[in-house]
Protein backbone atom coordinates (compact mmCIF):
# COMPACT_ATOMS: atom_id res chain seq x y z
CA UNK A 1 0.00 0.00 0.00
CA UNK A 2 1.11 3.63 -1.10
CA UNK A 3 2.71 5.45 2.17
CA UNK A 4 1.66 9.05 0.88
CA UNK A 5 -1.67 10.17 -0.78
CA UNK A 6 -2.09 13.35 -3.60
CA UNK A 7 -3.34 16.04 -1.41
CA UNK A 8 -5.19 18.70 -3.74
CA UNK A 9 -6.74 22.37 -2.20
CA UNK A 10 -7.88 24.80 -4.30
CA UNK A 11 -10.29 27.90 -3.71
CA UNK A 12 -12.31 29.09 -7.07
CA UNK A 13 -9.23 31.94 -7.44
CA UNK A 14 -6.53 29.56 -7.20
CA UNK A 15 -4.59 26.14 -6.45
CA UNK A 16 -3.44 26.17 -2.42
CA UNK A 17 -1.94 23.25 -2.58
CA UNK A 18 -1.11 20.11 -4.43
CA UNK A 19 1.54 18.00 -3.19
CA UNK A 20 1.83 14.29 -1.58
CA UNK A 21 1.52 14.14 2.03
CA UNK A 22 1.37 11.51 4.96
CA UNK A 23 -1.74 12.45 6.55
CA UNK A 24 -4.26 14.78 6.10
CA UNK A 25 -6.88 16.21 8.97
CA UNK A 26 -10.03 17.86 7.25
CA UNK A 27 -13.03 20.09 9.02
CA UNK A 28 -16.19 17.81 8.01
CA UNK A 29 -19.27 19.54 8.02
CA UNK A 30 -19.99 17.33 10.54
CA UNK A 31 -16.55 17.30 12.80
CA UNK A 32 -13.14 16.54 11.83
CA UNK A 33 -11.74 13.75 9.50
CA UNK A 34 -8.62 12.36 9.57
CA UNK A 35 -7.36 10.61 6.18
CA UNK A 36 -4.47 8.22 5.66
CA UNK A 37 -2.95 6.55 2.67
CA UNK A 38 -5.35 4.05 1.64
CA UNK A 39 -8.59 5.41 2.65
CA UNK A 40 -11.90 4.48 0.98
CA UNK A 41 -13.66 6.61 -1.46
CA UNK A 42 -15.65 9.37 0.29
CA UNK A 43 -17.25 12.81 -0.13
CA UNK A 44 -17.89 15.05 3.02
CA UNK A 45 -19.31 18.76 2.86
CA UNK A 46 -16.30 21.14 4.01
CA UNK A 47 -16.95 23.01 7.61
CA UNK A 48 -15.02 25.94 8.90
CA UNK A 49 -11.78 24.97 10.58
CA UNK A 50 -8.13 24.14 10.04
CA UNK A 51 -7.02 21.89 7.51
CA UNK A 52 -3.74 20.18 8.41
CA UNK A 53 -1.39 18.05 6.67
CA UNK A 54 2.37 16.39 7.05
CA UNK A 55 4.62 16.05 4.02
CA UNK A 56 8.22 15.89 4.26
CA UNK A 57 8.67 15.65 7.96
CA UNK A 58 6.84 19.48 8.83
CA UNK A 59 3.29 20.05 9.49
CA UNK A 60 1.32 22.14 7.80
CA UNK A 61 -1.95 24.47 8.66
CA UNK A 62 -4.86 26.54 6.63
CA UNK A 63 -7.83 27.97 7.67
CA UNK A 64 -10.77 26.50 4.93
CA UNK A 65 -13.98 27.42 5.11
CA UNK A 66 -17.09 26.27 3.07
CA UNK A 67 -16.90 23.35 0.46
CA UNK A 68 -16.22 19.67 -0.57
CA UNK A 69 -14.05 17.02 0.07
CA UNK A 70 -13.32 14.41 -2.13
CA UNK A 71 -11.26 11.29 -1.19
CA UNK A 72 -10.61 8.58 -4.34
CA UNK A 73 -7.95 6.48 -4.44
CA UNK A 74 -4.94 7.94 -3.13
CA UNK A 75 -6.18 11.24 -3.82
CA UNK A 76 -7.80 13.75 -1.18
CA UNK A 77 -9.40 17.02 -3.04
CA UNK A 78 -10.50 19.63 -0.82
CA UNK A 79 -12.80 22.56 -2.88
CA UNK A 80 -12.70 25.22 -0.37
CA UNK A 81 -14.70 28.57 -0.78
CA UNK A 82 -11.76 30.26 1.19
CA UNK A 83 -8.70 28.73 2.06
CA UNK A 84 -5.52 30.96 3.68
CA UNK A 85 -2.17 29.59 4.74
CA UNK A 86 -1.29 29.87 8.52
CA UNK A 87 1.72 32.30 7.90
CA UNK A 88 -0.60 34.45 5.87
CA UNK A 89 -2.83 34.83 8.69
CA UNK A 90 -2.91 37.92 11.27
CA UNK A 91 -3.83 36.79 14.43
CA UNK A 92 -4.31 39.77 16.03
CA UNK A 93 -7.26 40.92 13.40
CA UNK A 94 -8.45 37.35 13.45
CA UNK A 95 -9.14 38.03 17.19
CA UNK A 96 -11.06 41.26 16.68
CA UNK A 97 -12.82 39.89 14.42
CA UNK A 98 -13.93 36.94 16.49
CA UNK A 99 -14.74 39.74 18.91
CA UNK A 100 -16.58 41.91 16.75
CA UNK A 101 -18.30 39.10 15.02
CA UNK A 102 -19.66 37.47 18.39
CA UNK A 103 -21.22 41.07 19.61
CA UNK A 104 -22.95 40.71 15.84
CA UNK A 105 -23.98 37.45 16.65
CA UNK A 106 -25.70 38.58 20.27
CA UNK A 107 -26.76 41.86 18.70
CA UNK A 108 -28.57 39.85 15.71
CA UNK A 109 -32.15 40.08 15.25
CA UNK A 110 -33.23 39.03 11.61
CA UNK A 111 -32.18 35.38 10.51
CA UNK A 112 -29.81 36.08 7.80
CA UNK A 113 -27.96 38.46 10.41
CA UNK A 114 -27.17 35.73 12.49
CA UNK A 115 -26.17 33.22 9.84
CA UNK A 116 -24.02 36.39 8.84
CA UNK A 117 -22.36 36.32 11.99
CA UNK A 118 -22.35 33.12 12.90
CA UNK A 119 -20.63 32.48 9.55
CA UNK A 120 -18.01 35.50 10.74
CA UNK A 121 -17.15 33.41 13.90
CA UNK A 122 -16.47 30.25 12.38
CA UNK A 123 -14.19 31.63 9.85
CA UNK A 124 -12.27 33.62 12.64
CA UNK A 125 -12.21 31.01 14.77
CA UNK A 126 -10.51 28.83 12.28
CA UNK A 127 -7.89 31.57 11.61
CA UNK A 128 -6.82 31.51 15.08
CA UNK A 129 -7.07 27.41 14.94
CA UNK A 130 -4.92 27.13 12.22
CA UNK A 131 -2.39 29.90 13.85
CA UNK A 132 -2.46 27.86 16.85
CA UNK A 133 -2.38 24.69 15.28
CA UNK A 134 1.32 25.16 15.20
CA UNK B 1 -2.22 73.49 -50.70
CA UNK B 2 -1.97 73.62 -47.10
CA UNK B 3 1.47 75.05 -45.29
CA UNK B 4 4.52 73.35 -44.24
CA UNK B 5 3.09 74.83 -40.88
CA UNK B 6 -0.02 72.77 -40.99
CA UNK B 7 1.41 69.80 -42.52
CA UNK B 8 4.13 69.82 -39.42
CA UNK B 9 0.97 70.91 -36.90
CA UNK B 10 -0.25 67.39 -38.25
CA UNK B 11 2.73 65.40 -38.30
CA UNK B 12 3.36 66.39 -34.49
CA UNK B 13 -0.93 65.62 -33.75
CA UNK B 14 -0.33 62.24 -35.17
CA UNK B 15 3.00 61.21 -33.73
CA UNK B 16 0.99 61.91 -30.37
CA UNK B 17 -1.88 59.93 -31.06
CA UNK B 18 0.63 57.07 -31.74
CA UNK B 19 2.63 57.34 -28.16
CA UNK B 20 -0.76 57.22 -26.64
CA UNK B 21 -1.93 54.45 -28.42
CA UNK B 22 1.14 52.63 -28.02
CA UNK B 23 1.38 53.45 -24.33
CA UNK B 24 -2.41 51.55 -23.86
CA UNK B 25 -1.33 48.47 -25.92
CA UNK B 26 1.84 48.50 -23.51
CA UNK B 27 -0.62 48.37 -20.68
CA UNK B 28 -3.10 45.93 -22.47
CA UNK B 29 -0.56 43.63 -22.60
CA UNK B 30 0.36 43.95 -18.93
CA UNK B 31 -3.42 43.11 -18.00
CA UNK B 32 -3.63 40.29 -20.47
CA UNK B 33 -0.70 38.82 -18.69
CA UNK B 34 -2.74 39.42 -15.13
CA UNK B 35 -6.21 38.01 -16.75
CA UNK B 36 -4.58 35.35 -18.55
CA UNK B 37 -3.00 34.26 -15.03
CA UNK B 38 -6.09 34.10 -13.05
CA UNK B 39 -7.71 32.29 -15.74
CA UNK B 40 -5.01 29.49 -15.25
CA UNK B 41 -5.37 29.78 -11.60
CA UNK B 42 -8.67 29.08 -11.42
CA UNK B 43 -8.72 26.06 -13.39
CA UNK B 44 -7.60 23.18 -11.36
CA UNK B 45 -11.01 24.42 -9.35
CA UNK B 46 -12.97 24.52 -11.87
CA UNK B 47 -12.06 21.12 -13.10
CA UNK B 48 -11.95 19.20 -9.57
CA UNK B 49 -15.55 20.90 -9.06
CA UNK B 50 -16.71 19.19 -12.63
CA UNK B 51 -15.45 16.03 -12.20
CA UNK B 52 -16.44 15.81 -8.53
CA UNK B 53 -20.21 17.28 -9.43
CA UNK B 54 -20.37 14.33 -12.40
CA UNK B 55 -19.14 11.85 -9.50
CA UNK B 56 -21.77 13.19 -6.90
CA UNK B 57 -24.82 13.44 -10.09
CA UNK B 58 -24.20 9.79 -10.95
CA UNK B 59 -24.12 8.64 -7.51
CA UNK B 60 -27.09 10.46 -6.53
CA UNK B 61 -28.92 9.52 -10.32
CA UNK B 62 -29.67 6.23 -7.90
CA UNK B 63 -31.40 8.99 -5.37
CA UNK B 64 -34.80 10.44 -5.75
CA UNK B 65 -34.71 13.33 -3.92
CA UNK B 66 -31.69 14.55 -5.79
CA UNK B 67 -33.29 14.70 -8.87
CA UNK B 68 -35.83 17.10 -7.25
CA UNK B 69 -32.84 19.93 -6.95
CA UNK B 70 -34.80 23.25 -7.83
CA UNK B 71 -31.74 24.06 -9.99
CA UNK B 72 -32.15 21.57 -12.20
CA UNK B 73 -35.62 22.02 -13.06
CA UNK B 74 -36.77 22.68 -16.56
CA UNK B 75 -39.29 24.79 -17.93
CA UNK B 76 -40.53 25.85 -20.69
CA UNK B 77 -38.42 29.32 -21.07
CA UNK B 78 -41.22 31.75 -20.99
CA UNK B 79 -38.51 34.57 -19.14
CA UNK B 80 -35.36 33.91 -19.76
CA UNK B 81 -32.65 36.45 -17.84
CA UNK B 82 -29.66 37.26 -20.19
CA UNK B 83 -26.31 38.16 -18.45
CA UNK B 84 -24.14 40.49 -20.92
CA UNK B 85 -20.53 40.59 -20.05
CA UNK B 86 -19.55 43.81 -21.65
CA UNK B 87 -16.04 45.85 -20.66
CA UNK B 88 -16.49 48.77 -18.75
CA UNK B 89 -13.96 50.64 -21.87
CA UNK B 90 -13.97 51.08 -25.52
CA UNK B 91 -11.15 51.22 -27.84
CA UNK B 92 -11.06 47.52 -28.09
CA UNK B 93 -12.15 46.76 -31.64
CA UNK B 94 -15.09 44.85 -32.14
CA UNK B 95 -15.36 43.95 -28.80
CA UNK B 96 -18.69 45.01 -27.54
CA UNK B 97 -20.21 45.73 -30.80
CA UNK B 98 -19.98 42.38 -31.14
CA UNK B 99 -21.24 41.05 -27.54
CA UNK B 100 -24.11 43.83 -28.05
CA UNK B 101 -25.20 42.89 -31.37
CA UNK B 102 -24.73 39.46 -30.08
CA UNK B 103 -27.17 40.07 -27.29
CA UNK B 104 -29.72 41.84 -29.83
CA UNK B 105 -29.95 38.74 -31.82
CA UNK B 106 -30.49 36.46 -28.82
CA UNK B 107 -33.69 38.62 -27.90
CA UNK B 108 -35.06 38.61 -31.64
CA UNK B 109 -34.22 34.70 -32.00
CA UNK B 110 -36.70 34.75 -28.95
CA UNK B 111 -40.16 36.22 -30.25
CA UNK B 112 -42.33 34.45 -27.55
CA UNK B 113 -40.37 34.81 -24.39
CA UNK B 114 -39.11 38.00 -22.71
CA UNK B 115 -35.62 38.16 -21.73
CA UNK B 116 -34.80 40.57 -18.83
CA UNK B 117 -31.33 41.59 -18.87
CA UNK B 118 -28.30 41.59 -16.18
CA UNK B 119 -25.70 44.42 -17.42
CA UNK B 120 -22.37 43.71 -16.20
CA UNK B 121 -19.93 46.72 -17.88
CA UNK B 122 -20.21 50.27 -18.92
CA UNK B 123 -20.67 49.71 -22.51
CA UNK B 124 -23.24 46.93 -22.33
CA UNK B 125 -25.46 49.06 -19.71
CA UNK B 126 -25.13 52.46 -21.38
CA UNK B 127 -26.63 50.78 -24.71
CA UNK B 128 -29.11 48.91 -23.22
CA UNK B 129 -30.03 52.26 -20.85
CA UNK B 130 -30.93 54.05 -23.87
CA UNK B 131 -32.94 51.63 -25.42
CA UNK B 132 -35.67 51.26 -22.73
CA UNK B 133 -34.86 47.42 -22.79
CA UNK B 134 -35.66 45.53 -19.52
CA UNK B 135 -33.29 45.52 -17.18
CA UNK B 136 -33.08 43.19 -14.18
CA UNK B 137 -29.68 44.64 -12.52
CA UNK B 138 -26.25 45.84 -13.51
CA UNK B 139 -22.94 46.42 -12.01
CA UNK B 140 -19.85 47.92 -13.22
CA UNK B 141 -16.44 47.61 -12.70
CA UNK B 142 -16.12 44.28 -12.28
CA UNK B 143 -14.11 43.23 -15.06
CA UNK B 144 -11.43 45.68 -13.34
CA UNK B 145 -10.22 43.52 -10.68
CA UNK B 146 -12.54 40.39 -11.10
CA UNK B 147 -13.59 38.81 -7.25
CA UNK B 148 -14.97 35.51 -6.92
CA UNK B 149 -17.62 37.08 -4.34
CA UNK B 150 -18.74 39.73 -6.70
CA UNK B 151 -19.92 37.24 -9.27
CA UNK B 152 -20.90 34.77 -6.80
CA UNK B 153 -23.68 37.19 -5.33
CA UNK B 154 -25.07 37.93 -9.01
CA UNK B 155 -25.11 34.26 -9.20
CA UNK B 156 -27.03 33.80 -6.52
CA UNK B 157 -29.65 36.93 -6.63
CA UNK B 158 -30.03 34.63 -10.35
CA UNK B 159 -30.25 31.23 -8.53
CA UNK B 160 -33.24 32.95 -6.02
CA UNK B 161 -34.98 34.04 -9.02
CA UNK B 162 -34.86 30.80 -10.78
CA UNK B 163 -35.81 29.34 -7.96
CA UNK B 164 -38.96 31.57 -7.44
CA UNK B 165 -40.24 30.21 -10.68
CA UNK B 166 -39.61 34.47 -11.91
CA UNK B 167 -37.34 33.43 -14.68
CA UNK B 168 -36.92 29.87 -16.51
CA UNK B 169 -34.10 29.83 -17.52
CA UNK B 170 -30.28 31.83 -17.50
CA UNK B 171 -27.51 32.21 -20.27
CA UNK B 172 -24.59 34.11 -20.19
CA UNK B 173 -23.36 36.15 -23.10
CA UNK B 174 -19.62 36.78 -23.53
CA UNK B 175 -16.41 36.60 -25.19
CA UNK B 176 -14.17 34.09 -24.58
CA UNK B 177 -10.88 34.16 -24.99
CA UNK B 178 -9.37 31.92 -27.82
CA UNK B 179 -6.21 33.74 -28.61
CA UNK B 180 -4.68 37.23 -28.49
CA UNK B 181 -6.02 37.55 -32.15
CA UNK B 182 -9.27 35.68 -31.69
CA UNK B 183 -12.38 36.36 -29.43
CA UNK B 184 -15.27 33.98 -29.16
CA UNK B 185 -18.59 34.91 -28.84
CA UNK B 186 -20.11 31.94 -26.53
CA UNK B 187 -23.67 32.13 -25.51
CA UNK B 188 -24.01 29.48 -22.75
CA UNK B 189 -27.13 28.20 -20.43
CA UNK B 190 -26.09 28.51 -16.70
CA UNK B 191 -29.55 27.70 -15.46
CA UNK B 192 -31.16 24.92 -15.43
CA UNK B 193 -28.14 23.39 -14.75
CA UNK B 194 -26.59 20.67 -17.07
CA UNK B 195 -24.75 17.75 -15.20
CA UNK B 196 -21.72 17.08 -16.52
CA UNK B 197 -21.28 13.42 -17.31
CA UNK B 198 -18.46 11.64 -15.98
CA UNK B 199 -15.03 11.91 -17.34
CA UNK B 200 -13.37 9.41 -19.43
CA UNK B 201 -11.50 6.90 -18.01
CA UNK B 202 -12.62 7.27 -14.34
CA UNK B 203 -15.38 5.33 -12.89
CA UNK B 204 -18.73 6.99 -13.38
CA UNK B 205 -20.11 5.44 -10.23
CA UNK B 206 -17.67 5.23 -7.12
CA UNK B 207 -18.73 3.51 -4.77
CA UNK B 208 -18.72 7.08 -2.22
CA UNK B 209 -18.73 6.61 1.93
CA UNK B 210 -21.28 9.89 2.00
CA UNK B 211 -21.12 11.90 5.01
CA UNK B 212 -24.03 13.75 3.69
CA UNK B 213 -26.75 12.52 1.89
CA UNK B 214 -26.25 12.97 -1.87
CA UNK B 215 -29.07 15.24 -1.61
CA UNK B 216 -27.74 17.62 0.58
CA UNK B 217 -24.23 17.46 -1.22
CA UNK B 218 -26.08 18.84 -4.43
CA UNK B 219 -27.36 21.26 -2.66
CA UNK B 220 -24.08 22.82 -1.83
CA UNK B 221 -22.68 21.53 -5.22
CA UNK B 222 -24.98 23.54 -7.86
CA UNK B 223 -25.13 26.85 -6.02
CA UNK B 224 -21.42 26.74 -6.19
CA UNK B 225 -20.67 25.11 -9.73
CA UNK B 226 -23.43 28.16 -11.38
CA UNK B 227 -21.30 30.69 -9.30
CA UNK B 228 -17.74 29.22 -10.85
CA UNK B 229 -19.67 29.64 -14.53
CA UNK B 230 -20.55 33.00 -13.88
CA UNK B 231 -17.11 33.74 -12.43
CA UNK B 232 -15.35 31.82 -15.21
CA UNK B 233 -17.27 33.59 -18.00
CA UNK B 234 -16.35 36.74 -16.24
CA UNK B 235 -12.54 36.06 -16.00
CA UNK B 236 -12.57 34.80 -19.49
CA UNK B 237 -14.36 38.00 -21.05
CA UNK B 238 -11.94 40.25 -18.95
CA UNK B 239 -8.66 38.43 -20.96
CA UNK B 240 -10.46 38.58 -23.91
CA UNK B 241 -10.92 42.57 -23.60
CA UNK B 242 -7.36 42.92 -22.96
CA UNK B 243 -6.00 40.71 -25.57
CA UNK B 244 -8.95 42.50 -28.33
CA UNK B 245 -7.72 46.61 -26.62
CA UNK B 246 -3.88 44.88 -27.29
CA UNK B 247 -4.72 44.03 -30.96
CA UNK B 248 -6.98 47.30 -31.45
CA UNK B 249 -4.22 49.20 -30.10
CA UNK B 250 -1.52 47.45 -32.15
CA UNK B 251 -3.32 48.14 -35.44
CA UNK B 252 -4.15 52.03 -34.34
CA UNK B 253 -0.21 52.02 -33.86
CA UNK B 254 1.11 51.10 -37.36
CA UNK B 255 -1.92 52.68 -38.97
CA UNK B 256 -0.49 55.92 -37.14
CA UNK B 257 3.26 55.00 -38.03
CA UNK B 258 2.03 54.92 -41.98
CA UNK B 259 -0.20 57.92 -41.73
CA UNK B 260 3.51 59.83 -40.37
CA UNK B 261 5.13 58.55 -42.98
CA UNK B 262 2.29 59.47 -45.69
CA UNK B 263 2.44 62.82 -44.36
CA UNK B 264 6.08 63.53 -44.24
CA UNK B 265 6.75 62.42 -47.89
CA UNK B 266 3.58 64.92 -48.56
CA UNK B 267 5.90 67.68 -46.32
CA UNK B 268 8.61 67.27 -48.18
CA UNK B 269 7.19 67.37 -51.14
CA UNK B 270 5.51 70.56 -50.81
CA UNK B 271 8.42 71.66 -49.39
CA UNK B 272 10.66 70.74 -52.61
CA UNK B 273 8.12 72.52 -54.77
CA UNK B 274 8.09 75.91 -52.85
CA UNK B 275 12.15 75.86 -53.27
CA UNK B 276 11.64 74.94 -57.27
CA UNK B 277 9.19 77.44 -57.20
CA UNK B 278 11.82 80.14 -55.36
CA UNK B 279 14.47 79.38 -57.77
CA UNK B 280 12.09 79.84 -60.91
CA UNK B 281 11.34 83.54 -59.99
CA UNK B 282 14.84 84.05 -59.23
CA UNK B 283 15.96 82.69 -62.30
CA UNK B 284 13.31 84.11 -64.18
CA UNK B 285 13.69 87.58 -62.33
CA UNK B 286 17.56 87.63 -63.57
CA UNK B 287 16.88 86.50 -67.26
CA UNK B 288 13.98 89.38 -67.25
CA UNK B 289 16.66 91.90 -65.67
CA UNK B 290 19.90 90.04 -67.83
Amino acid sequence: MADSIELEVATPERAMVSEQVTDVQVPGQDGYLGILPGHAPLLSLLGAGALSYAAGGARHFLAVQGGLIEVLFGQVRVLANLAERAEDIDIARARADLDQAQKQMYAATTGDASTAALEAVALAQARIAAVEGK
Amino acid sequence: MPSLIDIRRRIRSVKNTQQITKAMKMVSAAKLRRAQDRVIRSRPYGGMLRSVLANVAAAAALDDLAGQNELLARREEHNVLLLVLSADKGLAGAFNTNLIKGAQRFIKERPQASVKLELIGRKGRDFFRKRHAAIAGESIGLANKPAYNDTAAIARRAMDMFRRAEIDAVYIIYNEFKSVATQKLTVSRVLPVELPAAAAGRPGTVDYIFEQSPAAMLDVLLPRYVEMEFFHALIESSAAEHAARMTAMDAATSNAAEMIDKLTLFLNRVRQASITKEIIEVVSGAAAAG
